[in-house]
């Protein structure tokens, strides 16, 4: 679904990106581990076209359409159905929870869908529903992240990417959302999932990677990662034997 | 008494005047953190294009022949905003905010002197539009019917903008993007196409502005923007830049206030009046009337 190969981005003279080859296959939860700088949230907002790369490129399918992402503006790309929930949930807190979400459908701008889909993420953050004409800077983190991935969902994406979902939000509530991120997986969305809680992102993953400055240190199924040592070690908090 | 309520009424009627320039200034602010200076220009040419209209065969005399000249002026305005922002804000996107301001300070005197060069410098005698007549005497004050023109048409643009902004999709996304551009961008808001049709709106008003204010104005000639211009602006500032209610409260304001120094005291105050407003509103409350002061996002 998603080809990332040979991906370079360079910041100036900072070489943020070296040469990262990766791949998401339809239906999968794939995570993005690693500290903070290795560069996770630039690859996000190179794939969603906010940042381009130096060299490299990405190749989305849509279906059955392959599509350049390289050039494409971040707008098209949302509407070719690749949706972001960026870092720090960039919710709009001068609008209403309803404008959100309503914004979130722009690029279709169609009514019948429109109260389809608001229906569908009513039931998966039933708090959303109660908040309707709340505005949104009054939400707290935890509903502002649940109004930040149903808003993505609102423009029908086959591919979701999330930035840091648990940032910032009170424990119980990240495991409410990271729930509802499996299942809404499991009706069929692609999730590529960045996180520095890496257990978190682990135990929630089919597959991982983990980047560190700039480069792919090693991927693997979520699993296998979870029991590596090496990995115990240096994103897991566990002591060296 | 009298004399103080037919001033009232003489200082709302410019006041409304301010009040869409302002809007303008206001409007782009909001979506781009940038003062457009030119913005005055383009009111400038929206009085030049009644002139002309007229001059090259329009009818005049009919509430109908005004209309036309005042959409015909906000059309022209509006392909003038829009091309402002196409060839000299946009290739400046990524500058620093103080290339963007400065670029602004270039393009108003482009268009002053550009103006000097294509118009000629001396003042023009604006067409009257619509015969001057007073439509109410009420023990001595009163109330003429370009007054009467000038607060419907401006309440009507108002009422316009307001309905663009709150109940169409366009005026979502212009909040969005006034809101945060990345934000925007990552729900499929083509942003660039925003603020186009924010310089768009906001020109089509100031070239309103510039016909309304032909009607009371003598002449007209290729700097009349400069002043008015900065006075709205300031007015935008006293409502708090980027609050729409706020331009509006402020162009009222600066409106009144300019005429009651001059009525009162005497028309040199005048100008220097809003310098003081802009002075003493900096001082006591920079976010202005109606502006929040900011916050750091969390």
């Amino acid at each position: 679904m998603l080809k990332v190969c040979d991906l370079h981005v360079h910041y100036g003279a900072i070489h943020a990106l070296k040469g990262l080859t990766l791949e998401i296959n339809s239906g999968e939860i794939v995570a993005l581990i690693g500290s903070n700088g290795a560069g996770k949230t630039t690859l996000l907002r190179t794939i969603s076209g906010l940042i381009r790369p130096s060299a490299g490129s990405i190749e989305f399918t849509h279906r059955g359409q392959k599509c350049r992402l390289n050039k494409i503006e971040t707008h098209k790309i949302v509407s070719l159905g690749l949706a972001q929930v960026p870092e720090g949930r960039m919710i709009f807190q001068n609008l209403s929870v309803l404008e959100n979400l309503e914004l979130g459908a722009y690029p279709s701008n169609n009514k019948k869908n429109l109260e389809e889909d608001l229906e569908k993420n009513f039931l998966l953050f039933p708090r959303l529903k109660e908040r309707l004409k709340q505005n949104a800077g009054t939400l707290s983190g935890g509903e502002q992240q649940m109004l930040a991935i149903s808003r993505a969902l609102m423009s029908r994406p086959s591919l979701l990417l999330l930035d840091e979902p648990s940032l910032g939000i009170a424990p119980a509530l990240v495991q409410q959302i990271f729930s509802k991120l499996v299942e809404i997986n499991e009706m069929g969305t692609t999730i590529f999932l960045v996180e520095q809680d890496a257990f978190l992102a682990l135990e929630t993953a089919h597959r991982a990677y983990v980047l560190e400055t700039g480069q792919f240190y090693t991927q693997g199924k979520a699993e296998e990662l979870l029991h590596d040592s090496k990995i115990r070690q240096a994103y897991l908090g566990e002591v060296s034997a | 008494m009298t004399e103080f309520i037919q001033q009232l009424i003489n200082g709302l009627a410019w006041g409304s005047i301010y009040a869409l320039i302002a809007l303008g200034y206001t409007m782009v602010y909001g979506i781009l953190r940038l003062i457009n200076f030119a913005h005055g220009e383009v009111y400038m040419i929206g009085a030049m294009t009644g002139y002309y209209a007229v001059h090259w065969g329009m009818g005049t005399g009919s509430l109908y022949h005004l209309l036309a000249v005042i959409c015909i002026a906000m059309l022209v305005c509006s392909l003038l905003g829009w091309a402002i922002e196409r060839a000299a804000y946009r290739p400046m996107r990524q500058a620093p905010r103080l290339n963007v301001l400065i670029t602004a300070i270039g393009v108003s005197l482009f268009l002053q002197f550009s103006g000097q060069y294509i118009f000629g410098a001396d003042p023009k005698p604006f067409p009257a539009l619509i015969e001057n007549k007073n439509v109410l005497d009420l023990h001595g004050v009163v109330l003429s019917n370009i007054q009467v023109t000038i607060f419907v048409s401006s309440i009507v643009l108002m009422l316009g903008l307001r309905y663009i902004v709150f109940n169409t999709q366009m005026g979502k996304a212009m909040r969005a993007v006034s809101y945060d551009h990345t934000a925007s961008y990552l729900v499929g808001i083509n942003v660039n196409r925003v603020i186009s049709f924010t310089f768009i709106l906001g020109s089509a008003l100031a070239g309103a502005a510039g016909i309304l204010v032909g009607l009371s104005n003598p002449t007209v000639n290729p700097l009349m923007g400069l002043m008015p211009g900065i006075k709205a602006f300031i007015a935008a500032v006293l409502g708090g830049i980027g609050n729409i209610p706020g331009a509006l409260i402020g162009g009222l304001i600066m409106g009144v206030a300019e005429t009651m120094v001059s009525g009162y005291l005497s028309g040199t105050y005048r100008d220097a009046l809003a310098f003081i407003i802009l002075i003493i509103i900096l001082v006591v409350r920079p976010q202005g009337l109606l502006g929040k002061s900011t916050q750091e996002k969390v």
